[in-house]
């Protein structure tokens, strides 16, 4: 499953990124690389992007790169800690 | 305006610092302001050089360098305030300029401005920077917003932790700007010895590679102040450190000891002519 | 030998894999996020971030985001152009009446050359002036609000619901904002793309600012809309329909602005999106005062100070063409007969054209001028001086046009789309060399708008005259 399906209230633990250069290091300069903890915080009212909460910061990302990081998502609720 | 919160402190020795805002002349040391965006970076500028840069809530807003100077205990200071960055790790040019300015210029003290409500992200740069140089302060800023979100950071703990003095801020107010100014001189008198936290590298065989390159840094550019920096950037594949080995501009850099002033150019042949 | 060492690194990073980069920051996130644990303290029970959440929710909601964004950036046009008002008024009376008379009595007392007095005051002063009185007072209070806005972390909630409006322009979602800064002044807005970290989309957030009508350009859109478009309606409505007109021009400006930044993202400017990314900070309560004091000097007095560069030679320009003569006509007279047919052909006029190249370096003197040339070339109904800029009540600008300058609707019409598009003026231009640094970029965001400007208004002009309206 990709970030980009990731449904507001859940958690979700990143395993994986698909994309590679530049794309890649951005993101893991934000934060997001595998282990990392990550859930829905809103949505753009035109549906994208979405933006999501990062290691206690909101990181807004487009869909196209969402569906680059691969996730698992956790079964418990969301906790709401950040 | 700017000292009305503080005269009233029992520290704040308005003798000790004298802002003299744009006035760099003739400065002792020097001091680089680094940090990620939205952690009050120029706020911690303002508050020491007396001037009032306006840089707003964005990454890259600082894209050329912002310098000041102030006089603490009758040493003049200039202030290079650099471009606000999550990593020095990336390309963009903003990251450049950071990264260059604290690996080349040498500056006497990094100012390190990290946001209490996130540490966990700020210290990712953080951690960067004490890879490149051991003398750093770490101001802990915004740490009344902090508080309101029920975030308490220890900053011994941390300050342990990074081997680097910790100053827990509200630059905003002025709070901290006294302790800061005295961590500041304590690590360029080195009164108080740094010891770095340097990122363990779980894979001993890497650590390997990295002292092979050193040694061969070591030997072509001795006057390096950081080769084992050079090496994980050269090991990283970092185009602009290549090309700085190539044109033998490494060695200058580190000699020349200053770097020119850089200007709000966008990086054009990145873009498709 | 450097060579070497270069092949060393190349041989090593060879032997230890792809993932080098990613090991590196993961060492250094697990270091971060165990030093960060141990470091910090939570206290439970204390509901975090709540305000923010609930204003997040708020600012991005599907109907309250988008109300409250057209609302404060409605509120922020309305009190920057009433409350700009009355100062610009009182700045006019002073500086284009007492100090303008008191420098003529001056010139007077000295004996000055009337060509000398002429060049300085009606040229060169009565321009700066000019630009001052229009300029600073709605620059000193919009800046400071924009600025307060952004301070307050607002700024990126637009951005985050305006994104996918840019995407699909492969543009970046911060180009809002440049733009927004741009209906102040496009010097300004593209100073402000310096936000947008990928060079390829902050070009085309550069290229475009242009099609955000700024303020030197406001005037003239209102008095087009006042005294041409309003007499379509009924005087009940006449308000209403002028202020419309300006609008939809406005609202057109960002259509184009979106069309453009998609044809150079398919065209010149062809390519991947750049990496993206955006961060939205916690919200702050703005220093209110120090927000004023920086974004006046920052902003304000920089845009003003260059603005005044430019007016006074173009002052200067203006008056010299009116008064210096070849044969029985001055120069002025010979370059609006040389443009007219051309002008013509747009929809507009040779008049038109001429105020508009000498206001390049400032649009705010486009109708100061147009009204003197109209007026010192055609039957001088209204007193006006050779190469003296004049302001005139709303009914008289509207005679003069009609009956000396034969401006139809068409005219004023495309006169407003003329404005939306031509090119951008000389303090953004420079602008735009000192922030690119390439030339043939400069050359791109200069010419492109203008080639469209007069497409625009040429066919415009041509299917008025098809449809035997003009």
């Amino acid at each position: 499953m990709t970030l980009d399906q990731l449904k507001p209230d859940l958690t979700a633990t990143v395993t994986h990124l698909t994309t590679t250069g530049a794309n890649r290091r951005r993101l893991m300069d934000l934060g997001l690389l595998p282990g990392t903890r990550v859930e829905v915080e809103m949505i753009s009212p035109l549906g994208d992007p979405v933006a999501y909460r990062v290691r206690g910061a909101v990181i807004a990302l487009r869909r196209k790169q969402a569906r680059e990081i691969e996730i698992a998502v956790a079964q418990e609720e969301k906790t709401h800690a950040d | 305006m700017l000292t009305d919160a503080c005269q009233t402190c029992p520290i704040y020795n308005e003798s000790a610092l004298k802002k003299l805002g744009v006035n760099t002349e003739n400065f002792d040391f020097v001091v680089a302001l680094a940090g990620n965006p939205n952690t009050g970076k120029s706020t911690v500028f303002n508050a020491l050089t007396g001037l009032r840069q306006h840089t707003g809530n964005w990454p890259g807003k600082t894209v050329a360098r912002a310098e000041g100077g102030f006089e603490y205990n009758d040493h003049n200071f200039k202030v290079v305030d650099l471009p606000g960055t999550y990593s020095l790790l990336s390309t963009s040019t903003d990251e450049e300029i950071a990264r260059d300015f604290i690996l080349f210029g040498q500056p006497d003290v990094t100012i390190v401005v990290v946001d209490a409500t996130r540490l966990e992200r700020n210290l990712n740069l953080a951690l960067q920077i004490l890879e490149i140089t051991d003398r750093v302060v770490v101001a802990l800023n915004l740490i009344d917003e902090a508080a309101r979100h029920g975030i308490k950071v220890d900053e011994r703990h941390l300050a342990r932790e990074l081997g680097v003095p910790v100053v827990p801020m509200v630059a905003r107010r002025m709070v901290g700007v006294p302790q800061l100014l005295q961590a500041v001189e304590e690590v360029i008198l080195g009164t108080y010895p740094t010891r770095p936290h340097r990122i363990k590298q779980q894979d001993t065989r890497l650590e390997q590679v990295i002292g092979q390159l050193v040694n061969a840094i070591e030997t072509q550019f001795p006057s390096l102040p950081n080769a084992r920096w050079v090496a994980l950037r050269l090991l990283d594949g970092d185009a602009s450190i290549e090309e700085a080995v190539r044109n033998h501009t490494l060695g200058d850099l580190a000699r020349s000891n200053v770097i020119a002033p850089v200007g709000d150019v966008i990086p054009l042949q990145a873009v498709a002519s | 030998m450097t060579t070497d060492l270069l092949q060393t690194a190349n041989q090593l990073r060879a032997g230890m894999g792809e993932d080098y980069h990613d090991k590196l920051m993961e060492a250094i996130y697990t270091d971060a996020s165990q030093i960060a644990d141990r470091s910090v303290a939570r206290e439970e029970g204390k509901v975090r971030w709540t305000f923010d959440r609930t204003l997040d929710r708020a600012l991005t909601h599907p109907v309250w985001g988008f109300t409250v964004m057209g609302l404060m950036f409605f509120g922020v046009f309305w009190i920057t152009i009433t409350g700009a008002n009355i100062p610009s008024q009182m700045l006019a009376d002073f500086l284009l009446g007492s100090v303008y008379n008191a420098l003529h009595s001056v010139a007077a007392a000295l004996s000055a050359p009337a060509w000398l007095s002429g060049l300085l005051i009606d040229g060169i002063y009565l321009a700066t002036a000019w630009v001052i009185s229009v300029m600073l007072p709605p620059m000193a209070i919009f800046f400071p609000l924009f600025t307060l806005l952004e301070d307050l972390g607002y700024l990126p909630r637009v951005v985050f619901n305006l994104d996918r409006l840019f995407a699909k322009a492969g543009a970046h979602g911060k180009q809002s904002l440049s733009m927004m800064m741009g209906f102040g002044c496009n010097a300004a807005g593209v100073v402000a793309t310096r936000i947008i970290d990928s060079p390829r989309e902050r070009l085309i957030a550069i290229i475009t600012n242009n099609f955000s009508i700024c303020n030197g350009r406001w005037p003239t859109l209102i008095l087009m809309g006042t005294i041409f478009v309003a007499t379509l309606v009924p005087p009940a409505l006449a308000s209403f329909v002028a202020a419309l007109s300006v609008v939809t021009v406005a609202a057109m400006g960002i259509v184009v602005t979106l069309l453009v930044s998609a044809f150079l993202s398919k065209t010149w400017l062809k390519g991947e999106t750049s990496v993206y990314s955006l961060e939205l900070p916690p919200y702050r309560p703005p220093q209110i005062w120090r927000t004023i004091y920086t974004s006046m000097i920052d902003r304000t007095m920089i845009v003003l100070w260059r603005a005044v560069v430019m007016a006074a030679p173009a002052g200067a320009v203006i008056w010299l063409t009116s008064n210096i003569f070849i044969g029985d006509m001055s120069i002025a007279g010979h370059m609006v007969n040389l443009l007219n047919p051309f002008g013509l052909l747009l929809g507009l006029n040779g008049i038109i054209l001429v105020a508009y190249i000498v206001a390049i370096p400032a649009n705010e003197i486009i109708i100061p001028t147009i009204l003197m040339l109209t007026l010192t070339l055609g039957s001088n109904i209204a007193g006006a001086q050779s190469g003296v800029m004049l302001e005139l009540g709303d009914q008289q600008v509207y005679q003069v046009l009609t009956q000396v300058g034969g401006w139809t609707m068409l005219t004023a019409i495309n006169l407003m789309l003329f404005s939306l598009l031509h090119n951008p003026c000389s303090t953004t231009i420079m602008t735009i060399y000192k922030e690119t640094k390439n030339l043939k970029w400069t050359v791109v965001a200069t010419l492109l708008p203008l080639a469209l400007a007069f497409l625009v208004t040429f066919s415009t002009a041509s299917i008025a005259r098809l449809l035997g309206w003009a």
